[in-house]
């Protein structure tokens, strides 16, 4: 998937960093894009997401630090000269030419004479071929949002940027266009750097994730392991849902494939060795996480029937709220305040409602550990913390 | 959570439309009368001049014996073989003058449209600040400026930069006072904010987007311009262009104290036949002669420039 064979559309970002008088945009950053990548930097605004991607544009000259091409140093190239495309927020289509023309810009500013057969294929591909003498005005979001990737992607760049491309678009659209990005870049093997402040499109569409924070990139990885591996409070927080206990290690373990039995106002919990990211000797502090939709919820009645070696945490549902494919509770526990449990409406328990008194329970293998040194609340608001990551940046 | 960033936006209360309903059976008079305004005005102000102008144009006499309509349109015929010079020299200095004023003021608009950053303002407001003067002192005060022996002709002079211009026959031997140059200097400066304020609107209307698009395009900033700045600012440029052009051509302030006899322009001759010749047909006459012909020349440009749904 992310295997290089030949380093020829690598995109490497060494030390780079960014700083406007006093706030630094963007610390010094180490980044490499492997080649036919579908790679995503995710975060709220503020981040240093757009700033990191319009570095590589060469919209934006880096205050430290190089960007390679393969290898190619294109640091100091204007973006004129950079086999790099663009699809730009707004779109920023040119409202006095054609469809046609704004497909064929790049072709003709490289002095192709005949573009016609490449423009005529590349609308068919974003299937906009009928609309060709269109002024883009008269087209509709999803549209606009297709000439964009078109005028980009027909210069067959080594790198395609994408800086928050479907964030104009509603949601049924923005699903749609997820999914024929994905196609188009499979089709393509060009490599795709996405920006987006939206967790489910980066999970769904990219390969490798970035979730950066405060101008640094706080996590990077597979969707699927920044899900279950998250190693900061933020990355817990800003990707789904995470609920944290504080608890303290009673014991140890000798290897690392061992269990650590953590305590936990009354409860004793088993977290996998392997899988805290704080300090693991006994005594140490860590936060214990886990997942809503990895929590099972028995009523206290039936207690006896949980199978041991699950974590186990009592507590009252305080609020619960049908959503269709699942129900949410939130439950009250002497170790957590509040719970969030997501549970499949299969077989529903009717006597799970507020005020009953509950079991839950998990497989410790969905324990994660960490630094209990760092806010809880980082990154709660997820995708709507817009506000929050500005103040944080700003401070 | 996407159940909190995602949720559709909330449907207007049904119903809305209800009240709608009452104030329509008020008849259909009222978009009428909502218009009246706007007739009157055009009927006081522009309509009922025209029309005075236009029976004044067709009458003969004298103001001795008074001026009757005699539906004498050969007035018009004479008119334009009489003073068909100073019209061509009209078309022409306006011609020039608005050429000069859009490669002074293009410069200067795209600059405080997108580098002048916090002086925009400023600018804007020195830009405008020469009205705070009559328009008759600023055209004097060139008259100083390139007046004979004056540090602005010497220079040139140094320059040979007359002897160019006395080669293009704007100039005659080292003076500019009194030549079409100085006339169309005066042109030039007084028309040029209404260049320069159209122009930036339009410049300042283009998303910076589309520059970075556009080199991210693989055009260099010199192609940027040609191909995405420059057709964007034409609505700018049209209107700047006709702001100047217009009142260019009927000016006569800048040919009688910066020119001479030999550089009179059709203003000029109207001015004359209405205030020291007393011939108000010919006077009439000639005005409706430019008038049209503006109105030619505009209805040809703004077709030709393609501009119309730029707008």
């Amino acid at each position: 998937m992310t295997s290089a064979q030949e380093t020829g559309g690598d995109v490497r970002l060494t030390g780079i960093s960014k700083t406007y008088g006093s706030f630094t945009a963007v610390h010094p950053l180490d980044l490499t894009v492997p080649q036919g990548s579908f790679f995503a930097l995710l975060g709220a605004s503020g981040c240093g997401k757009t700033t990191t991607l319009r570095m590589i544009a060469g919209l934006e000259e880096p205050s430290s630090g190089t960007v390679h091409l393969g290898d190619q140093d294109v640091t100091a190239l204007p973006p004129y000269k950079r086999p790099v495309n663009t699809v730009f927020q707004s779109y920023a289509l040119f409202p006095h030419l054609d469809i046609f023309e704004n497909v064929a810009f790049g072709l003709r500013r490289r002095g192709i004479k005949s573009v016609k057969n490449q423009v005529g294929d590349m609308l068919d591909l974003v299937q906009l071929g009928e609309q060709a003498r269109k002024k883009p005005h008269q087209l509709s979001g999803g549209q606009q949002q297709r000439v964009a990737v078109a005028r980009a992607l027909i210069n067959h760049p080594k790198v395609l940027l994408l800086d928050e491309p479907l964030g104009a678009l509603d949601l049924k659209l923005r699903r749609q266009m997820q999914l024929e990005l994905k196609r188009i870049q499979t089709e393509v093997g060009i490599t795709f750097v996405h920006v987006t402040h939206d967790q489910e499109e980066a999970m769904t569409m990219a390969d490798t994730v970035a979730v950066m924070n405060g101008g640094r990139v706080e996590q990077l990885g597979a969707p699927a392991d920044l899900y279950e591996n998250p190693r900061t409070t933020f990355v817990a927080n800003f990707l789904g849902t995470s609920n944290f206990i504080e608890a303290e290690i009673q014991a140890g373990a000798a290897r690392s494939g061992d269990d650590l039995v953590l305590k936990a106002g009354d409860c004793k919990l088993t977290l996998p060795a392997a899988r805290c990211g704080g300090p693991a000797t006994t005594g140490g502090k860590v936060l214990v996480g886990v997942r809503p939709e990895k929590i099972s919820l028995t009523h206290a009645d039936d207690a006896g029937q949980i199978p041991e070696g699950r974590n186990r945490i009592t507590g009252r549902i305080a609020d619960s709220s049908f959503i269709g494919v699942s129900t949410q509770y939130v439950v009250h526990s002497p170790v957590c305040p509040s719970f969030e449990v997501y549970a499949q409406n299969v077989e529903r328990d009717t006597r799970l409602v507020p005020g009953a008194e509950v079991v839950l329970h998990w497989n410790p293998a969905h324990t994660f550990g960490l630094d209990a040194a760092q806010s809880l609340l980082a990154g709660t608001t997820g995708s709507a913390g817009v506000e929050k990551v500005e103040e944080d940046a700003s401070a | 959570m996407t159940t909190v960033t995602d949720a559709p936006p909330p449907k207007a209360p049904a119903g809305e439309d209800a009240p709608a309903r009452g104030p329509r059976k008020r008849g259909r008079l009222v978009p009428y009368w909502l218009l009246l305004p706007g007739i009157l005005w055009l009927l006081v102000f522009f309509a009922l001049p025209l029309v005075y102008q236009a029976s004044t144009s067709v009458q003969t006499g004298s103001l001795e014996e008074g001026f009757k309509v005699t539906w004498h349109f050969a007035t018009y015929w004479e008119a334009l073989t009489d003073y068909w010079p100073q019209f061509l020299r009209s078309v022409l200095y306006a011609g020039a003058a608005t050429v000069l004023c859009l490669l002074l003021g293009y410069p200067l608009a795209y600059l405080i449209a997108f580098r002048a950053g916090r002086w925009r303002n400023v600018i804007l407001v020195l830009v405008i600040a020469p009205f705070f003067t009559s328009f008759l002192i600023r055209t004097l005060a060139w008259k100083t400026i390139l007046a004979d022996g004056g540090p602005v002709v010497d220079a040139l002079n140094s320059l040979h930069v007359l002897d160019v211009t006395s080669w293009l026959g704007v100039t005659a031997g080292d003076r500019v006072l009194a030549t079409p140059l100085a006339v169309i200097c005066g042109l030039t400066y007084n028309f040029l904010p209404f260049m320069i304020l159209p122009l930036y609107t339009s410049l300042e209307r283009i998303d910076g987007r589309l520059h970075e698009a556009a080199g991210d395009l693989y055009a260099k900033p010199s192609t940027t311009f040609r191909k995405v700045t420059f057709p964007l600012s034409m609505p700018g440029v049209v209107s700047g262009t006709l702001l100047t052009f217009i009142p260019a051509a009927g000016d006569y302030v800048n040919a009688d104290l910066l020119g001479s006899t030999d550089t009179r322009m059709v203003g000029n001759v109207i001015q004359t036949q209405f205030l020291r010749i007393l011939d108000y047909p010919t006077a009439a006459a000639l005005s409706f002669i430019l008038m049209a012909a503006i109105l030619f020349m505009v209805t040809f440009y703004i077709r030709k420039s393609g501009t119309e749904d730029l707008v």
